[in-house]
């Protein structure tokens, strides 16, 4: 019993991270019509200059309970990597997207180097301290705080977005440039401004992502281009562009995995491209997406 | 432009012919993945350049010719590499046919991320199932000989540096003329209606899902001969083959020669194989400076370097007609 709550829980912080890094993804992809191989290099780089700023933190005797709002500053502080590349990408708007992927892919493999250059090649880890919130037993089953402070400022993540974009005026016009680029032009509003909040955004979310899951797990070179590959499944899944569906694509992405492992450990990552693979063939617009184009 | 294809390939086709005698084994060698890639782009090519489709899961193809050959030769003893050759074409049509009966009902972004999702797919199934695939130790590839040859008085090097890169040459030629013929039949015509509209292609009587399913079968064809090259000459086949990032590769290789162009994707194929030969050994960072070419040339250079050939020829020609 107290097993499957904790792969349960388990797979929802997952999903919390992984909907963070997803709704970037579906940010960027909604209103830019680009699909970001490179967010998984901006998780990454979240994930590394968290352990650089708590480190240093740390050192500098600040009290440990400090730990997510410095998480959070250091993924907030990366996303100043999101200007100059939109600039980048900036001139390939016009072209086809399979210039656009492929100028993310650059990103991926730049960015592969740069992590290497200044953080090294080996992973890191920061030992334990997302401890300092304490544990909450129940019973038999014990999850660290700092995991259900995670999945709740993910939520809070989910309930703002949404709020934003439904409810404030630049929220209307960012749905408006999705809906149509050309006439939200012809109306007065400034693409280029919206496109470079948009992609800042969107690099915020996966930086932050990259942060918080930095204590619970190391930081290494691959997960960068591990975990774009998840992040793909889940907008596949949720539908490409919908921000509920990020929300539901990745509670399914982070449940199945969390559940395959307990069942037949081989399936883990199979079943999720299984699952992809469903939702493209019968369902390419994702479970809660707009129909394809 | 016949006559001048012909010869630059004539030209190529001897250039490279002279490496084994002029220059050290090493740069043989470095050559081998080089031909395994530019088998391999010439059927990618037919899907991207020709059709207009973007596989970003390609790799999965090059990964059954390097585990085909695996599979024949290290379990089933199967020493001679034209049979491995023809079986591992003969699974990619068959693994190909599936898939792409799933896949090319998508065009553009779907299509990609349908591809990407089945190379990863395998990828999966690859380093999972430890017991059938060796997981991430991946499956040997044995020693095999070429047209009934054991070159037994060969060490590995030696016989890749000398037989089999000539046995790559006549391959990489012979796999360019099909492929010549192929783009320049009435099917080769109907792909490239169908990639410039294909509504107007389906109402002039082009069979768009037949042809673009054809064309995905015949690129699975060449990726996995190709594959199987790669796979000889390391002597691994291992799962990282199969990663999407190697897909990444292959059409980085595509836009960096040209995709544009005929002989585009061989010319990328050679110079991505040098430059990265190259950076290697001056840097730890060469994937940087491979990300930065990248970028550069999808951002200045989008015919790629045929595009530079193109207009040089060109600027001569309106000079010689001045």
């Amino acid at each position: 019993m107290s097993l499957i709550a904790n792969l349960l829980l388990g797979g929802i912080f997952h999903a919390a991270v992984l909907f963070l890094v997803a709704a970037g993804l579906q940010l960027v992809f909604g209103v830019q019509k680009i699909v970001n191989l490179a967010c998984g290099s901006f998780y990454a780089l979240g994930a590394y200059f968290g352990i650089t700023l708590v480190t240093l933190a740390m050192n500098f005797g600040l009290p440990a309970w400090l730990l997510l709002p410095i998480l959070l500053v250091a993924g907030v502080l990366m996303a100043a990597v999101g200007p100059p590349i939109e600039r980048l990408l900036r001139t390939v708007y016009d072209r086809d997207e399979s210039f656009q992927l492929l100028l993310t892919f650059a990103l991926v493999l730049m960015f592969q180097d740069v992590l290497r250059l200044v953080w090294g090649a080996n992973p890191q880890s920061l030992n334990n301290v997302h401890l300092v919130y304490g544990k909450l037993t129940w019973g038999d089953l014990s999850v660290p705080v700092y995991n259900l402070l995670v999945i709740a400022a993910a939520g809070a993540t989910a309930f703002f977005i949404s709020l934003f974009l439904r409810r404030t005026n630049y929220g209307r016009l960012l749905r408006a440039t999705a809906e149509n680029r050309a006439m939200a032009e012809a109306l007065g509003v400034n693409v280029r401004s919206v496109y470079a909040v948009v992609f800042t955004l969107g690099t915020m979310l996966g930086t932050v992502g990259g942060a918080l899951v930095v204590p619970t797990s190391a930081a290494s070179l691959d997960m960068a281009i591990e975990f774009v590959i998840e992040a793909f499944a889940v907008v596949v899944i949720g539908g490409l562009g919908s921000m509920p569906g990020a929300l539901v694509g990745a509670l399914l992405v982070g449940l199945i995995r969390a559940a395959s492992l307990v069942v037949y450990p081989e399936f883990e990552i199979l079943a999720i491209y299984v699952i992809v693979i469903a939702v493209l063939l019968f369902r390419p617009s994702g479970l809660l997406g707009k129909a394809a184009t | 432009m016949r006559g001048a294809t012909a010869m630059i390939v004539a030209a190529g086709v001897v250039a490279l012919g002279l490496v084994p005698v002029l220059a050290p084994p090493f740069y043989a060698n470095l050559l081998i993945p080089f031909f395994g890639y530019a088998i391999a782009l010439l059927g990618f090519n037919l899907l991207f350049g020709y059709t207009g489709l973007l596989s970003f899961g390609h790799a999965m193809f090059l990964g059954l010719g390097a585990y085909g050959a695996a599979v024949m030769a290290g379990e089933n003893g199967i020493k001679s590499f034209e049979v491995v050759l023809l079986g591992v074409a003969l699974a990619g049509a068959l693994v190909a046919l599936p898939i792409g009966l799933l896949c090319v009902r998508f065009i553009g972004i779907f299509f990609g991320m349908l591809t990407l999702a089945f190379g990863m797919l395998t990828h999966a199934i690859l380093f999972k199932f430890y017991h059938l695939t060796g997981g991430d130790s991946g499956m040997r590839v044995p020693r095999m000989n070429i047209l009934g040859l054991e070159f037994q008085a060969y060490n590995k090097i030696e016989l890749l540096a000398g037989p089999f890169y000539y046995y790559c040459l006549g391959l990489l030629v012979l796999c360019g003329l099909v492929m010549w013929r192929i783009v320049h039949s009435p099917f080769g015509l109907h792909l490239r209606a169908l990639s410039n509209n294909a509504q107007k292609a389906e109402y002039l009587g082009v069979r768009v899902y037949q042809f673009r399913l054809a064309a995905f079968v015949i690129s699975a064809i060449y990726g996995a001969i190709g594959g199987a090259i790669l796979g000889f000459r390391i002597g691994l086949a291992d799962p990282e083959i199969v990663h999407w990032t190697h897909s990444g590769h292959l059409v980085f290789m595509t836009v960096l020669g040209g995709f544009s162009s005929f002989l585009g994707p061989i010319a990328g194929a050679l110079a991505l194989t040098l430059l990265q030969d190259q950076l290697q050994s001056i840097t730890p960072y060469w994937r940087f400076i491979l990300g930065a070419v990248l970028a550069a040339v999808v951002i200045f250079l989008p015919r790629g370097l045929a595009g530079i050939a193109g207009t040089g020829a060109a600027l001569a020609k309106r000079r010689a007609a001045a």
